[in-house]
């Protein structure tokens, strides 16, 4: 069992730090740790009872976003998750504001407060959703690509989902037919370790998630999640791959979310040994310590950004969220189904 | 074009094959229904015509390639997605009703969901209890969905089409029995709504609401309750989500009698949602308890004889109308 990134990188070029340029890394470092700061606000504000429901955070995990969506075109490419959904709908484009909103439950939300944290939707960032159905969003992120495909766009498709729903039937029929019809679609695979509170060694024979690829011929990469410009790096071949047409690519990425599952998850199952290695190689340091090391930033400059990154998101993000008023009850069968449509309800032929 | 006696699967084709023609986005997705044509030849000539990425052979995945229309729908293509029968959509529900029935009301109106799922169904011959099942009622219990149940060759073409152009999930439930049965088509008859319930024979004594194949089935059993002065009027609903009660409600406000004939098993079927809205709301308007004709509760048989026992037929119709209509069943066996 790996508590330790220790694995190979496969097949990812070397000087792989050189891709990105100084400015770019201190954007991204700005982004994680807004990313950061945004979900640990979640936390208390969940525990105030302003968010209901399942929340499910991404502290922990996030040079896995940031990496792979650098290297994509964020707001083109089509995007989708799992219920662990903030960040990445935040990095494809959507305002920080009204995702809070829609954590709670709010007009002003993405979804007008109907889909909740689990259901980040943003059709004008081609954020295609949050699903809370663990491998249910393969075969959506493969109707994409096939979509994509049809249409000749250049566009691609991609999956953000985690290692346990590599165990759905959906991951292998999934991954099947994005083969045998070449579909422009990369699945990531953000590999915690755990579905829940099982370890992955406990329910999956095959713990190399990007092994399991070859099942299907589909080229596979697995490398450092907690480095985001090594998910950078992994991340721009293999959308070179699927963007030029060679069809769909399985990147693995090794992270650990801090946090339980959910907010109703206690985290008894994992050790403090484990936890505390984990929190060694926290993305936000690494990146950070690269920049203090090339002096490239001190580290006032960098408390400084996190104390501008907390009152933004009070006083803008949780603001918003806050005045935003609660959807009418009056509008309660709205959405459900298309309005005035003339097929159904006009005898339209 | 006009036809005295097209088949069903024919309508179907037709209806596939215009619409295929009209909009480069619909495209068909299924088992076999590229190079072998559909199991019912419903897509018969479609994959020559269309190409295959258009008629779309799939692998047996169910769940995936259902779920893979429901992607193709979020980015504008109109699938229709064939799935062999309704039995095998058990493994497709998370797409439909976790995905396709959730989607547009998650995203708070921000994605349509015009996606197509057809699917074949009910008893047919001695195809055993995996190949036999009904399975609307488990569709109509979710809001989001629509449900088109048309049972001639006319309502095939109409609501096929329908439901293509629709932007709604809409589930097309197609009988194995009926596609090779024939009846008139008019391609260039202007359709009514695709939910709208059709009363396909006028009376007085008593209504008669069905769906589907047992649409066939209650005429034949209208037209022997005639021949022993009962008048029977019969509603073919056409649509099982949403369901036209005033067509209904209107019937009964002449009739007064109300018998529900539906092949789906009786135990919360979908003839007990039709018992209960129209009780609910023609309660007074009834001079008799309202009655089902409904299968047995029971998983349908291979042998001939038990698999007809386990579902109307004629005979059974016609016993219970004239028991409502307070008549003795003719040739009671002692």
């Amino acid at each position: 069992m790996k508590v330790m990134p220790g694995y190979a990188q496969q097949g990812v070029a070397e000087n792989d730090s050189a891709l990105l340029s100084v400015t770019d890394k201190k954007r991204l470092l700005r982004e994680m740790l807004y990313a950061r700061r945004f979900e640990e606000r979640c936390y208390e504000a969940y525990v105030e009872r302003k968010i209901g429901g399942f929340l499910h955070l991404y502290s922990g995990e996030e040079a896995c976003a940031h990496g792979v969506l650098e290297a994509a075109r964020p707001g083109y490419d089509y995007v989708m998750t799992s219920y662990r959904d903030h960040i990445h709908a935040i990095k494809c484009g959507s305002d920080p504001r009204k995702v809070m909103a829609e954590l709670f439950a709010k007009e002003g939300g993405t979804c007008k407060g109907r889909g909740g944290s689990m259901h980040i939707f943003d059709v004008e960032h081609r954020f295609m959703g949050g699903y809370a159905l663990v491998g249910g969003p393969f075969p959506l992120a493969a109707g994409i690509a096939k979509g994509i495909k049809m249409k000749g766009g250049d566009e691609i498709s991609i999956c953000f989902l985690g290692d346990a729903a590599n165990n759905q039937g959906t991951f292998h029929e999934s991954l099947n037919m994005a083969k045998v019809w070449d579909l422009p679609v990369l699945y990531v695979c953000e590999n915690n370790l755990y579905g829940i509170g099982t370890r992955i060694d406990r329910s999956t024979a095959v713990q190399d998630q990007y092994k399991r690829a070859a099942a299907y011929d589909i080229p596979a990469t697995q490398v450092d999640g907690q480095d985001v410009e090594v998910v950078y790096a992994a991340a721009k071949q293999a959308i070179e791959h699927v963007r030029s047409g060679n069809g769909p690519y399985f990147l693995e990425l090794m992270t650990y979310r801090y946090r339980g599952h959910s907010m109703s998850d206690s985290n008894a199952y994992r050790s403090k040994d484990e936890e505390r290695s984990w929190l060694k190689r926290d993305p936000i340091h690494i990146l950070r310590n690269r920049l203090i090391d090339s002096q490239d930033l001190t580290l006032s400059e960098f408390k400084d950004m996190d104390k501008a990154i907390i009152e933004e998101i009070e006083n803008e993000v949780i603001a918003y969220a806050e005045q935003s008023p609660e959807p009418a009850v009056e509008d309660l069968e709205k959405y459900v189904l298309a309005e005035n449509d003339p097929y159904v309800h006009g005898g339209a032929s | 074009m006009k036809n005295d006696a097209c088949l069903y699967w024919q309508a179907l084709n037709r209806a596939l094959d215009a619409e295929l023609a009209a909009d480069d986005d619909v495209i068909v997705l299924g088992e076999d229904v590229g190079l072998y044509g559909g199991s019912y030849r419903v897509t018969e000539g479609l994959y020559a015509r269309y190409g295959e990425w258009r008629v779309r052979d799939t692998p047996i995945s169910e769940s995936s390639f259902t779920g893979l229309g429901v992607g193709a729908a979020l980015v504008g293509l109109r699938p229709v997605v064939e799935i062999m029968t309704i039995n095998f959509a058990l493994l497709a529900l998370d797409a439909i009703i976790n995905m396709a029935a959730k989607i547009p009301f998650m995203s708070g109106g921000q994605f349509p969901m015009p996606l197509v799922v057809r699917m074949p169904g009910g008893v047919a011959r001695q195809l055993a209890a995996q190949h036999s099942q009904r399975l609307e009622q488990t569709l109509m219990n979710v809001p989001g969905l629509r449900i088109a149940v048309p049972a001639t060759p006319q309502d095939a073409w109409w609501q096929l089409r329908q439901a293509i152009r629709s932007d709604e999930p809409i589930v097309v439930l197609e009988h194995e029995l009926l596609y090779f049965s024939k009846g008139p088509l008019d391609e260039a008859a202007e359709a009514p709504p695709m939910h709208r319930a059709e009363v396909c024979r006028a009376g007085a004594d008593l209504t008669i609401v069905t769906y589907s194949r047992m649409r066939e089935l209650s005429l034949r059993a209208a037209a022997q309750l005639a021949e022993q002065g009962i008048s029977a009027e019969v509603i073919d609903l056409r649509s099982l989500r949403p369901i036209d009660w005033e067509t209904c409600l209107a019937s009964l406000r002449k009739t007064h009698r109300l018998l529900v004939v539906e092949e789906d098993s009786r135990f919360a079927g979908a003839g007990a949602e039709v018992v209960a809205t129209l009780a609910e709301r023609a309660f007074f308007t009834l001079d008799q308890p309202p009655r089902r004709v409904a299968g047995e509760e029971l998983p349908i048989a291979y042998n001939a004889r038990l698999e007809a026992a386990s579902i109307p037929s004629a005979p059974s119709i016609v016993a219970a109308a004239r028991e409502i209509c307070g008549q003795q069943p003719p040739e009671e066996k002692s």
